[in-house]
C-alpha cells in the first residue's frame, strides 16, 4: 500500500471527526429530542481509526458489510449523513426510506450492499460478495467487517473455512473491543482467556491472522491495504484483528424505567466496577490522539484542525435539522419491499 | 412436445437449461464433486459449480451475499432439515434485506431442498416443513407435486427475484411423468386443478397430491364427484382458486403431511373460514399428520400419516355420509 501523503492523513482525520460528530448527535438527540429515535443504536466512538483506515484502502468497485454498528463506514465512503440521520430517525427521506432504521443501513452506490443485525450473519454476506468478485476476475475486493463477539459464531468459522479453501479476495476486520455486549473477552473467548491474541484464530483456516493496534488509523491503513492488495492478488482471505476500546455502552436505547436493558455509562464502569480501565481507553481516544499527533508532526495546525472541526460540526447539525424536518413515511411504505 | 423423465431428472432439466440461459446462475453446495455433480462442473466450470463443506449457516449466507452482488445462486441443501441448521439465514437474513434496505437490493436465491422421506427416515429426516417458511414475508415456496411442475416451478424460482424455498419431495424423486420439452415455466401462485368435481373440494400438496386423487377415485365410485386442487406454491397462495371451487362444492377437505399447526392446510382453512364461510355447507376438515416426531416403525410411521383412507373418511364426514369421528 502506498504510504499516505499530508492530505490523505489530514482526509482520515477529517473522516473519523465526521463519525464522531454524528454519533455525538445521534446520543444528543436521545435527550435533546426524547421519542426521535426508537430502539437501539449502537455507537462507533472508539472505533473511528479503525474504520476511517480500513475504508481508505478501498477502491472504487470494491465492497463492503458491515455489523449493526454500522454508522461511521458509510460516512468515511461518501454516504450523505442527511440520508443517515433521517434513516435513523424513521423518516421517508432516509437512506433505507425508514424501514431499515440505525442496524441496517445499506448504501449500494457506494457498494454497502447490506446489514444485518444478527451477530457474525454478515460475515457469510461477504464472504459470498466475495465469491461474486472472484468470478467477474475485475479485481474488486470486499472488506467484511464484525467483532470478538461475532468470532465464536459458526458463521464466523464456516465462512473463513471457505475463503481460505476458495482463496476468495476478502479481508476480515474483527473490531476486538474488549466487550461482546456487556461480557469481557476473557470471559467468553478461549483464546483470550489464555493470553493469545484473537488474531490466532486465523492459524485454524490457513489464512495471515495479524493484530494491531486500531487506534491508529495509518497502522490500521498500512495492515488494512497489505491485505486488501494480497486478496486483489489472487492470494486469499486475511484476519485481522484491530484493538480498540468502545467509548461508549454497548448500545443506546429508550427503556421502560427500571428494565436493565442497558447501561448509561460503559460497562467497565457500570458492571464492572473498574472505572479507571475506563479513564485510561478515554485518554487514548483515537480522535483527539491523531489530530496531536498531525499537528504535533506539524501536518496540521491548530487552526485548520478547528477549522475542520467547525465543518464537521455544521455538517452534522445540518443532517440532524435535516432529518427533523423530514416527514415519515407513508405507512404503505411497509408493504411496497418486501418482495421484489 | 413433451418427453418423459422422473421427477428428480425434470428439476435437474430446469437448472441446467436456465444455467445455460443465463450465466449469472451459480450451482454449489454439499457432495457437488460426486459423480452426479461432474456434468455440472464440465458444463459451466468450476466458478459457477462448487462444492461446500457441511456448512448451511456459510452455505446460505454465501449465497445471499453472492445475489446481493449481482449473482443468482441455486444452493443445492438434499434435505429441508438441513435448513433449520442455517435457519438465521433462511427466515431472518434472505427474506430481510430487501426490505430493511428499502428496496435497494434484492436476494434471487432458491435454497432446494428435499422433504417428507417418510420411508423409514426416522424422526430427523422426514419433516414437511414448507409451512414454516411460508409465515416469512419475504419468502417465496414451492412445493411440486409432478415431473412437469418440478420443473417449470425450478425455473420460475431461478428467475424469481426473491429467495425462493424449494420443496421437492423425497418419495416422489423416481415418480415419471410427462414434461414438456425446452423453456417451460410454471408461475408462482396458480394452483393446479388436478381433478374437476361438484361435491366435494380436496386441497393437497406434495406427496398428497396422488393421495387425494386416489381418494377421489374411490369416492366416485359412491357417487361422489370430488375436485382435487394442488396450490403448488405455498406462498404465494392461490386463494381464489380454492375459494371459487368451495363456492361450487360447499365442501372442504384439507390433506397434509405436515404436523397440523406447521401445515399449509391450516393457513387455508383459515383463509377459507374468513372469506368463504357463506359457501361452506358443512366444517371443514383437515387430514394432517398426527402431532408427533417420525417415528422409525413402519406401522407407527404409516400410522401418524395421511392416506387414502383418512382422506375418503373425512369426505364422507364432510358430507355427512358416514359418522362423525368422536
Amino acid at each position: 500500500m502506498s504510504a499516505l501523503d499530508r492530505n490523505r492523513q489530514v482526509c482520515i482525520y477529517e473522516q473519523m471527526l465526521r463519525i464522531r460528530e454524528f454519533e455525538e448527535r445521534v446520543k444528543g438527540t436521545f435527550e435533546e429530542h426524547p421519542g426521535v429515535i426508537r430502539g437501539h443504536t449502537h455507537l462507533a466512538d472508539g472505533a473511528e481509526a479503525s474504520i476511517v483506515g480500513s475504508i481508505a484502502t478501498l477502491g472504487p468497485e470494491d465492497r463492503f458489510f458491515t455489523t449493526y454498528r454500522c454508522h461511521g463506514y458509510p460516512l468515511a465512503r461518501g454516504t450523505d449523513p442527511k440520508a443517515m440521520m433521517a434513516e435513523i430517525y424513521g423518516r421517508k427521506d432516509g437512506l433505507c426510506k425508514g424501514i431499515g432504521g440505525s442496524m441496517h443501513l445499506t448504501d449500494v452506490s457506494n457498494g454497502f450492499l447490506g446489514t444485518s443485525g444478527i451477530v457474525a450473519a454478515g460475515i457469510p454476506h461477504a464472504t459470498g460478495a466475495a465469491w461474486a468478485a472472484q468470478i467477474r476476475k475485475q479485481g474488486q475486493v470486499v472488506l467484511c467487517f464484525f467483532g470478538d463477539g461475532a468470532s465464536k459464531q459458526g458463521a464466523f468459522s464456516e465462512s473463513l473455512n471457505i475463503a481460505s479453501l476458495w482463496r476468495l479476495p476478502i479481508v476480515y476486520v474483527m473490531e476486538n473491543n474488549g466487550y461482546n455486549v456487556h461480557t469481557r473477552t476473557e470471559q467468553e473467548d478461549a483464546n483470550r482467556a489464555n493470553g493469545d491474541d484473537l488474531s490466532v484464530k486465523a492459524k485454524a483456516f490457513s489464512m495471515p491472522g495479524v493484530t494491531i493496534d486500531g487506534r491508529d488509523p495509518i497502522e490500521v491503513y498500512e495492515t488494512v491495504g497489505s491485505a486488501v492488495e494480497r486478496a486483489r492478488a489472487g492470494e486469499g482471505p486475511t484476519l485481522v484483528e484491530s484493538q480498540m476500546y468502545r467509548l461508549s455502552a454497548h448500545g443506546n436505547i429508550i427503556a421502560p424505567p427500571g428494565v436493565p436493558l442497558h447501561f448509561p455509562e460503559h460497562e467497565a464502569i457500570e458492571k464492572f466496577g473498574a472505572p479507571e480501565e475506563y479513564e485510561a481507553a478515554k485518554r487514548g481516544d483515537p480522535v483527539p490522539a491523531f489530530r496531536g499527533r498531525l499537528v504535533g508532526e506539524g501536518s496540521l495546525t491548530p487552526e485548520e484542525a478547528d477549522a475542520i472541526a467547525e465543518r464537521a460540526r455544521a455538517e452534522m447539525e445540518a443532517a440532524v435539522q435535516f432529518a427533523l424536518a423530514s416527514p415519515f413515511p407513508e405507512v404503505e411504505t411497509a408493504l411496497e419491499f418486501v418482495y421484489a | 412436445m413433451a418427453h418423459e423423465l422422473p421427477y428428480i431428472a425434470a428439476i435437474d432439466e430446469a437448472i441446467r437449461l436456465e444455467m445455460e440461459r443465463d450465466e449469472r446462475v451459480l450451482y454449489f453446495g454439499q457432495n457437488m464433486a460426486t459423480t452426479e455433480n461432474e456434468p455440472y462442473v464440465d458444463a459451466f466450470g468450476a466458478d459457477r459449480v462448487r462444492v461446500t463443506p457441511i456448512s448451511e449457516t456459510a452455505e446460505i449466507g454465501i449465497a445471499i451475499g453472492a445475489a446481493l452482488a449481482g449473482f443468482r445462486p441455486v444452493v443445492e441443501l438434499y434435505m429441508a432439515e438441513f435448513m433449520l441448521v442455517a435457519m438465521d439465514q433462511v427466515v431472518n437474513e434472505a427474506p430481510r434485506f430487501r426490505a430493511m434496505s428499502g428496496g435497494q437490493v434484492s436476494v434471487p436465491i432458491v435454497l432446494k431442498a428435499g422433504y417428507g422421506f417418510t420411508a423409514g427416515w426416522a424422526g430427523q429426516h422426514t419433516g414437511t416443513l414448507g409451512a414454516l417458511f411460508m409465515g416469512v414475508p419475504g419468502l417465496k415456496v414451492a412445493v411440486p407435486a409432478t415431473a412437469a411442475d418440478a420443473k417449470g416451478l425450478m425455473a420460475t424460482a431461478i428467475r424469481d427475484d426473491n429467495p425462493v424455498v424449494y420443496l421437492h419431495h423425497y418419495l416422489l424423486t423416481l415418480e415419471h411423468g410427462e414434461v414438456p420439452d425446452g423453456e417451460y415455466l410454471v408461475p408462482f401462485g396458480h394452483a393446479s386443478v388436478r381433478r374437476e368435481g361438484s361435491d366435494l373440494t380436496i386441497v393437497a400438496t406434495g406427496w398428497m397430491v396422488d393421495r387425494a386423487l386416489g381418494a377421489a377415485d374411490r369416492l366416485a365410485s359412491e357417487g361422489v364427484q370430488a375436485e382435487v386442487i394442488d396450490p403448488r406454491t405455498l406462498e404465494p397462495l392461490d386463494t381464489h382458486t380454492i375459494l371459487e371451487s368451495v363456492e361450487k362444492t360447499g365442501h372442504l377437505v384439507l390433506v397434509d403431511q405436515a404436523t397440523r399447526h406447521a401445515s399449509a392446510s391450516t393457513v387455508i382453512a383459515g383463509e377459507v373460514a374468513e372469506h368463504g364461510f357463506s359457501s361452506l355447507k358443512a366444517p371443514i376438515v383437515q387430514v394432517t399428520a398426527l402431532d408427533a416426531t417420525i417415528p422409525y416403525s413402519e406401522p407407527l410411521e404409516a400410522w401418524v400419516l395421511p392416506n387414502e383412507d383418512k382422506i375418503v373418511a373425512a369426505a364422507q364426514q364432510v358430507l355427512g355420509l358416514a359418522p362423525v369421528n368422536a
